[in-house]
């Protein structure tokens, strides 16, 4: 773990883990392996309460807080979403929601996969991000 | 499965793909396109591309209406456009061709003008489990008017019409059976002849959605005796936002007008309006003069061809991508109907349609990942979707090689 925990340093950690790959395959397979790592939601939460809207795959990512930070768990069943998914918890979890809602995600920019994605898959990225910040909304003004 | 024959040599693919610039690009700067999503659309050849141009630069005016030079001319190729593309289709007049936007809009202008005059409460209307939702949704947005049943023919397991099922759906209460010529998910070209016959053996008309069959098969709505037949443009490598509506001259005078507004008029008074004959009765306002244009360059360009050599040629490459494709492990084929044109849906073991349609499109292969807008198909089969590769007259066999190769890229990132 890095000692500096902030949003940024963990999104500029993962900026510079994808810098090693040179081409678009290893990007793939790195955000596929991220994919299985992602800590997994509960399939009773497998709900439409937690699915993200504008994702053409299935996708479901939950927040819930704990001592005050947030906690984010997620599943899809179609891999490189799972791995996008896990992407943006791994710089999301374990913050405070206030943080969450503020964070600024430009890494996403950075790491070379949007070019590589296709637009309704950016607008899945995207509706992610929204959702995301939305429950961090809803958690810290709770 | 055999290996397929080869291709007629008579037909010249390489002269054909030369005709549409959109196929020499790279994707991603240093990656060839293979198209396979032209079920989804079609590209254009340069004839349409320069057709349009011309219209907008020498010809461009509005139709009907100007008694000057450029109105007049503007009017004339309109009208042309009509009867090339009655020409097409063997309608018996050019009046029986409506240019509507798409197959969409004309499956909706005869529910909401054919249905909404002539249905009554307890009618059932008759579809197929294959059906795309153009061909559900306006049915369903009748009911809400009049009590009507939709009676849902099922398929094979290979994916054909059941055809004893689609005999036993017919009744004394069947105001309307609506198919599809070829489904755009499995492929399958349906009996559309017989089914016609079967319905007219009880008086019962017939709606053939053709939007996928138009760019696939010589067309003879005379001698299918359809009832309405649809299809658009930009499936057959026209424009988008233009299509036909081919109905049969009694019912396109008996149907009320759809919209109202300019060129669907006779006179108007505030009193009363008297209305235009069919075809200008259902196509209020400005039409879409270009692409009209552009879609009967379409249509020529096609008939200037051996159609029966495109189907040949596409069969083929049908083929061939089929024998390469069942060969593989962890395929599985949907849609195997004996009688099959341009579509090869499948999917993958562990492989999520759309993770394969990702790479596949970084390798330059677009192919439609997803439900093909058939939602109650998937559910039927039980599959989140399909990844679809369909083929135009412009495909090779090079190009389902490159399918090949590009889900051995697939199946060993996510295997």
């Amino acid at each position: 773990m890095p000692t500096d925990s902030s949003i940024d340093a963990r999104a500029q950690q993962i900026v510079d883990e994808f810098a090693l790959f040179d081409d678009w395959m290893g990007r793939y397979e790195y955000l596929i392996e991220m994919g299985k790592d992602i800590p997994r939601i509960d399939d009773a939460y497998k709900t439409d309460a937690h699915k993200i809207n504008g994702c053409q795959s299935n996708v479901w990512v939950r927040a819930d807080t704990h001592d005050g930070r947030l906690r984010f768990t997620g599943d899809s069943d179609a891999m490189i979403t799972k791995g996008l998914a896990a992407l943006l918890i791994r710089v999301l979890d374990d913050q405070p929601p206030e943080a969450v809602v503020q964070a600024d995600l430009n890494f996403l920019d950075d790491i070379g996969m949007r070019e590589h994605l296709s637009s309704t898959r950016n607008n899945g990225l995207q509706a992610m991000v929204r959702q995301m910040k939305a429950r961090a909304a809803r958690l810290s003004a709770a | 499965m055999a290996q397929a024959p080869p291709a007629d040599v008579s037909f010249d693919v390489a002269a054909v793909r030369r005709q549409f610039p959109a196929l020499a690009q790279e994707v991603y700067d240093d990656t060839p396109l293979v198209y396979l999503d032209n079920a989804a659309t079609t590209q254009k050849p340069q004839a349409v591309i320069d057709r349009l141009q011309t219209f907008y630069a020498e010809e461009n005016s509005n139709v009907h209406r100007g008694v000057h030079r450029l109105s007049q001319q503007a009017t004339d190729a309109y009208e042309d456009a009509r009867r090339t593309l009655a020409a097409f289709i063997g309608a018996p007049s050019p009046e029986t061709v409506v240019f509507t936007r798409g197959t969409t809009e004309s499956i909706n202008l005869v529910a909401q003008t054919f249905g909404r005059s002539t249905f009554q409460d307890g009618d059932e209307i008759v579809l197929t489990a294959m059906e795309h939702h153009a061909n559900i949704v306006p049915w369903q947005l009748l009911q809400r008017d009049i009590d009507l049943t939709l009676r849902v023919v099922e398929l094979t397991d290979r994916g054909a019409l059941d055809m004893q099922a689609f005999a036993e759906a017919l009744s004394p209460r069947t105001a309307l059976v609506a198919l599809p010529h070829i489904s755009n998910t499995l492929g399958t070209v349906n009996p559309v002849a017989d089914v016609v016959e079967a319905a007219h053996a009880r008086d019962i008309p017939v709606l053939v959605d053709g939007a996928q069959a138009a760019p696939h098969r010589p067309l003879d709505v005379a001698a299918l005796d359809a009832d309405f037949y649809a299809f658009s443009g930009h499936k057959m490598f026209g424009p988008t936002g233009i299509g036909v509506l081919y109905g049969k001259a009694e019912h396109l005078a008996a149907m009320p007008p759809y919209q109202g507004g300019g060129d669907m008029i006779d006179t108007v008074s505030f009193e009363r309006t008297t209305f235009a004959e069919a075809p200008h009765k259902f196509e209020a306002g400005t039409p879409n003069i270009a692409d009209a244009i552009g879609l009967a360059a379409a249509a020529q360009w096609m008939m200037d061809h051996d159609r029966a050599a495109l189907a040949a040629h596409e069969d083929d490459v049908l083929a061939y991508a089929t024998d390469r494709l069942s060969q593989r492990p962890g395929v599985r084929l949907v849609g195997t109907a004996p009688e099959k044109a341009s579509v090869l849906s499948f999917v993958l073991d562990d492989v999520h349609p759309y993770d394969a349609g990702t790479v596949l499109d970084r390798l330059g292969i677009a192919v439609r990942t997803g439900q093909h807008c058939t939602e109650p198909l998937m559910d039927r089969l039980g599959l989140p979707g399909t990844i679809r590769a369909s083929f135009a007259c412009y495909n090779t066999r090079a190009d389902a090689d490159r399918l090949a190769e590009g889900l051995d890229r697939v199946q060993q990132l996510f295997g």
